[in-house]
């Protein structure tokens, strides 16, 4: 567990290669989804001076990319593989620093495309977020989901990037968590401190 | 045009010299690249990637000092410098420099005057050495035909075709080039050439095609044969990204096929 301001922090703390999903609270959704990003976008990624590839599935790369600017990140040092604008047909103003995938179901599109970035955008700490977990659930089944995440996050792994990956839910015996159980070092979830 | 002088061997352990293709995906695929030497066909139906597979293959080679000859036969090689272009991994000097030639086959066909819709056995010579010469005069060490299809319509007989293939594998060998040629299926052709008799002369076969996932459509590589190597005969999605082609396993997710 660790608070929403904590999170970036026990980010920090991980040795680069580690897999860790984030469980965000449903109930709390907006509050948790937001602290989220400011832990990997601004705590991990601007701090350290890392480059991150955002995936996003969940919300466009331009809604992302608009509180990312709030959080002053830097464009330079965020990238995105948008795998939901072309499917939602909102793709009229694409932003020069994402690539998009025409669908959340071609999911080696989406490893192709995080590996241009990576070879595209080399640094010596790399992160990248899969927002979300849930959402690629949705587009498709759980036996190619866990074939996606083996070979993606075991790729990372192996070249020391640090991967995080986004999962809503309050229950840990949820599938989507035994699911990722087996692909991730940890799973950080985020509780809200009370004033 | 002077000829370059070929790389020495390395000592690859009484293993056949490999020509790295500079794509990596299928560079691992094949297990160090294409043996040396061999004649490969890619095979695909439209917008496979075919063209775009063949010409990295190239640029890749002349980046690596080898000449590297382009023979095009269904489109003007202006428009497709013009469609390289676009891809950061080419390098205009890579023309001016010699090292990546192309040449537009029917002005060939023009000077040597082939004008027989099915060319004879005559012209069918006249052509191959063309070919040869040509390589010869580049010193090529990487040579792309596009399209084979192309050539053997105009070729058409079974037999003049088989001829045609191994003289030209013969001979492209000896000079120690590494070719591939294009060959341009339907979607459920059930082979990997016009008329069959192509691929049955080759030493590999690359086959590019589409595979459907609720409708969406993934661009997928195989390698089918490949004479002096062991290679993976899985499927592989292929994306032509502006750093070049990259491959990634298919995922089948547990799925068993008949």
């Amino acid at each position: 567990m660790a608070s929403e301001d904590d999170i970036g922090e026990r980010l920090r703390q991980l040795p680069g290669g580690s897999a860790v999903a984030i469980r965000l609270n449903p109930r709390e959704y907006a509050d948790d989804y937001f602290a989220v990003l400011n832990a990997t976008l601004r705590d991990v990624g601007s701090e350290t001076n890392a480059h991150t590839i955002y995936v996003s599935v969940t919300n466009p790369a331009s809604l992302v990319w608009s509180l990312a600017q709030a959080l002053d990140v830097d464009a330079a040092r965020l990238s995105f593989v948008d795998a939901i604008s072309h499917i939602m047909m909102n793709y009229r103003d694409p932003l020069p620093n994402a690539t998009y995938v025409e669908s959340p179901r071609m999911l080696e599109d989406i490893m192709l495309r995080v590996e241009y970035l990576l070879r595209k955008h080399p640094s010596p700490r790399s992160l990248l977020v899969i927002d979300s977990v849930n959402s690629l659930a949705i587009h498709n089944p759980a036996d190619l989901l866990s074939e996606f995440f083996h070979i993606l996050v075991n790729n990372l792994k192996s070249r020391q990037v640090l991967t995080v990956l986004l999962i809503v839910s309050e229950d840990s015996q949820s599938e989507l968590d035994q699911l990722l159980g087996l692909v991730v070092d940890e799973t950080i979830e985020v509780v809200r401190r009370r004033s | 045009m002077a000829s370059a002088a070929k790389p020495a061997p390395p000592d690859a352990g009484g293993l056949r010299e490999r020509c790295l293709t500079g794509i990596e995906g299928l560079d691992n695929i094949l297990g160090g690249g294409i043996p040396r030497g061999n004649l490969v066909l890619i095979a695909g139906s439209v917008g496979t990637g075919k063209t775009t597979l063949c010409l990295e293959f190239l640029v890749r080679g002349a980046e690596k000092g080898e000449r590297t000859l382009f023979l095009s036969v269904t489109e003007a090689s202006a428009k497709l410098i013009e469609n390289l272009s676009a891809f950061e991994f080419f390098r205009q000097d890579l023309i001016s420099a010699g090292g990546l030639v192309f040449v537009d086959v029917p002005q060939i066909y023009d000077l040597l005057g082939l004008n027989h819709e099915e060319l004879t056995v005559e012209e069918i010579d006249l052509l191959l050495k063309a070919f040869l010469d040509l390589a010869r005069e580049v010193g090529a060490h990487r040579v792309v035909v596009d399209s084979l299809t192309s050539v053997c319509y105009r070729i058409r007989r079974d037999e003049r075709i088989r001829d045609f293939m191994l003289k030209l594998s013969q001979g492209l060998a000896e000079l120690g080039c590494t070719t591939l040629l294009v060959s341009e299926i339907g979607q459920s052709a059930g082979r990997y050439s016009l008329h069959g008799v192509e691929e049955a002369i080759v030493d590999g076969v690359i086959l590019l095609g589409n595979a459907r996932r609720q409708g969406d459509i993934l661009r997928i590589l195989q390698v089918v044969k490949m004479r002096g190597t062991s290679h993976s005969r899985a499927q592989y999605v292929m994306e032509l990204t502006p750093i070049g082609l990259l491959m990634a396993p298919h995922l089948k997710g547990g799925r068993q096929e008949s």
